[in-house]
């Protein structure tokens, strides 16, 4: 009996959990397609042929403004989570591999930025950027992501280098690979899905923050889509069409990316490479 | 050319002293094989010949050059792991060009070693195939492909076999036996398996806790062990082992075991009430009237192997031994046997556990 209710009964919370995590995306997925009056005459049914309509689209899409969003969000992201893929794996290697002066403590402190939240910096982060003319640049944003991811990736990558046998190393140095290369051709591929994972890990919340780029980036050059959508959604009157129809829109590219690394996240570590 | 001579190498982790001071001259195109227990710092010497830890303390010479502060490629070396350590996602061509592509050199010198390994190692039709793809077997052969096209002065293998089961471990052996043959490099072996220590070694060192206890021959160590150490390590089953103690009457010194077998003595370096260790090899043990001294024992238990049967006993007084039996009608359980040895084959090994040389008479 209990052994058939427990995956039973795990299988209901899931999929209960998927349900309430899904909803709200299902909402405005569905409402982005529909008119205005629908959106709020029946806003959990699903758009009919009387009620569909673009409308929310074409004026996002015709928006050249959402264009440069769209652009600013998509570099930001992508040029943060590559650096922190790279300089992450680097340095859990680094920190794994080499033994030097200060290494344990410099472990020790990027441990810290995982319990520390960044925002707790936002002030400071503020002054810095300023004093160094970075304000409302997209430069800014990377930086700070960059910090922001590095700690877990270091943390997530360190414990999948611990896993790696040290004897492929050991085999590439007297097989006279340079160093360099032993990272980046031996033990890197090794690394695909936690890199994966962690790109996973990075990305979403760099797509989804609204906070550091109200906070240092607020001009209408190097605004990201989360806050250029915020223009749609006025004091008085807010163009739902349109917000639902950006918002839809800002989904496709998080589920891309997800879609691209789940197939690695799929796959042994080292198949083959020890007994 | 490639001569290998370690001085005084010592090496810690911390405050573990894992090799103390171990010295050894190895001559060019000699295979020389590291046998001891597990943890007795084999692979340690092994790393810090390739140049994969540095040493505490010491100086390794390979060939005229004192490689100290050398790194592994630049030793001329090549290491085969136990397991293997291929590049998983690379093919078996790729695998064995890797490190030869960082080195500089040209294309054709590269595919001729290349066909060179393929052909010895008989590699043909696996050469496209990632590692995953192989049996462990296979994957051995191309981890030793991949250190024949470096063309090492020195060949070093950390237990090569031991992930292999029983019957590709011999084929595997005399692989490596007839590879040595062929190439004539100097080959350093690691291992804790006897049989192939005593099979592929031009000389076998015995290490014990981070110490060499004998350098020697194969047959040399079997019929000569150095001491106590060596005399229990080398040989399957090991050598039976009896404390006795030395009387003196008259001219004669005796030694007698708590059992009362008693043997007349000789050596200068033997007195009177010492303590000695009397050792006999299974297979040296004599059944029935011999004109040797002889004591009785009782049979506990048979193994019996074919050709040969392993009588597990105990003497009077309840010392295990073991005796090798040849022939098919062996005693029974129970059973008391006659046992003797001839003096030739008898070993003495002093209060210190070195041996006495042409001690019993
Ligand atoms: N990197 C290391 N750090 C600390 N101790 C080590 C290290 N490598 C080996 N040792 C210790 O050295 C001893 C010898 O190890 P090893 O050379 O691997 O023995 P074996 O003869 O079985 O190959 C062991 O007790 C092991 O715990
Ligand atoms: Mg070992």
């Amino acid at each position: 009996m209990s052994r058939r209710f427990g995956p039973a009964a795990v299988h209901v919370i899931l999929i209960a959990y998927s349900l309430i995590a899904l909803m709200p995306i299902l909402l405005v997925v569905m409402n982005s397609f529909k008119a205005r009056k629908a959106i709020f005459g029946a806003p959990l049914a699903l758009p009919s042929s009387e009620t569909f309509s673009l409308i929310g689209y074409s004026k996002v899409l015709g928006n050249s403004n959402v264009g440069m969003f769209f652009f600013n969000s998509v570099s930001v992201t992508l040029i943060s989570m590559a650096s922190v893929l790279l300089f992450g794996a680097m340095a859990a290697w680094a920190l794994a591999e080499y033994r030097f002066k200060g290494s344990t403590l410099l472990a020790l402190f990027l441990s810290i930025g995982i319990m520390v939240p960044i925002r707790l910096g936002s002030i400071s982060i503020l002054h810095t950027m300023v004093s160094l003319d970075l304000i409302n640049t997209r430069l800014a944003l990377i930086l700070v992501y960059t910090a922001q991811g590095l700690p877990m990736a270091i943390f997530i990558l360190s414990e999948f280098i611990s896993q790696i046998p040290k004897d492929l190393r050991d085999a590439a140095r007297c097989d006279g690979v340079p160093e360099i290369a032993i990272f980046f051709q031996v033990i890197a591929p090794l690394l695909r899905p936690a890199i994966a994972t962690v790109a996973v890990f990075t990305v979403v919340p760099i797509w989804n923050d609204l906070w550091f780029p109200l906070l240092l980036a607020p001009g209408k050059e190097t605004q990201t889509i989360t806050l250029g959508i915020q223009q749609f959604i006025g004091q008085y009157v807010t163009d739902w069409n349109s917000v639902l129809a950006a918002l839809s829109v800002a989904i496709l590219p998080v589920i891309a990316i997800y879609l691209i690394f789940s197939r690695q996240l799929i796959g042994g570590l080292t198949a083959g490479a020890v007994k | 050319m490639a001569r290998l001579n370690l001085d005084q190498v010592s090496k810690s982790f911390g405050t573990a002293e894992i090799l103390k001071a171990v010295s050894l001259s190895i001559e060019d195109g000699e295979f020389v094989v590291l046998v001891g227990p597990s943890g007795c710092g084999k692979s340690t010497l092994l790393r810090l010949i390739a140049g994969l830890d540095p040493m505490t303390s010491g100086t390794l010479q390979i060939g005229d050059r004192v490689v100290n502060d050398l790194a592994p490629a630049e030793r001329k070396i090549a290491m085969v792991f136990q397991s293997y350590a291929l590049y998983p996602h690379r093919n078996v061509r790729d695998n064995m060009t890797f490190g030869l592509k960082f080195s500089g050199m040209k294309k054709d010198e590269i595919d001729r070693r290349v066909a060179e390994a393929t052909r010895m190692l008989q590699l043909g039709e696996l050469l496209e195939r990632k590692p995953r793809d192989l049996s462990g077997g296979q994957r051995q052969r191309v981890a030793i492909g991949r250190a024949i096209v470096r063309e090492p002065d020195v060949f070093l293998f950390d237990e090569p076999l031991s992930n292999l089961d029983a019957a590709l471990r011999v084929s595997t052996r005399v692989e490596i036996a007839r590879l040595h043959a062929m190439l004539r490099a100097t080959m350093i072996y690691v291992t804790h398996d006897q049989t192939e220590a005593m099979t592929l070694a031009d000389r076998i060192v015995v290490m014990n806790k981070g110490r060499i206890e004998q350098v020697g021959a194969p047959l040399d160590l079997y019929f000569t062990p150095a001491n106590l150490f060596v005399a229990g390590f080398i040989g399957s089953p090991g050598m039976n082992l009896f404390s006795a103690h030395l009387t003196q009457a008259a001219e004669t010194l005796t030694a007698t075991t708590g059992f009362g077998y008693a043997l007349p003595v000789k050596g200068a370096t033997l007195a009177s009430a010492a303590s000695v260790t009397i050792g006999i090899r299974p297979e040296h043990v004599l059944f029935g009237e011999t004109p040797y001294q002889a004591f009785s024992a009782r049979v506990d238990l048979v193994e019996r192997l074919g050709e040969i049967s392993y009588l597990y006993c105990a003497t009077v007084n309840g010392t295990p031994l073991i005796a090798e039996w040849r022939g098919r009608h062996t005693p029974s359980v129970g059973d008391t046997v006659k046992l003797s040895a001839d003096p030739g084959t008898i070993h003495m090994f002093g209060a210190d556990g070195t041996r006495v040389p042409d001690a019993v008479r």
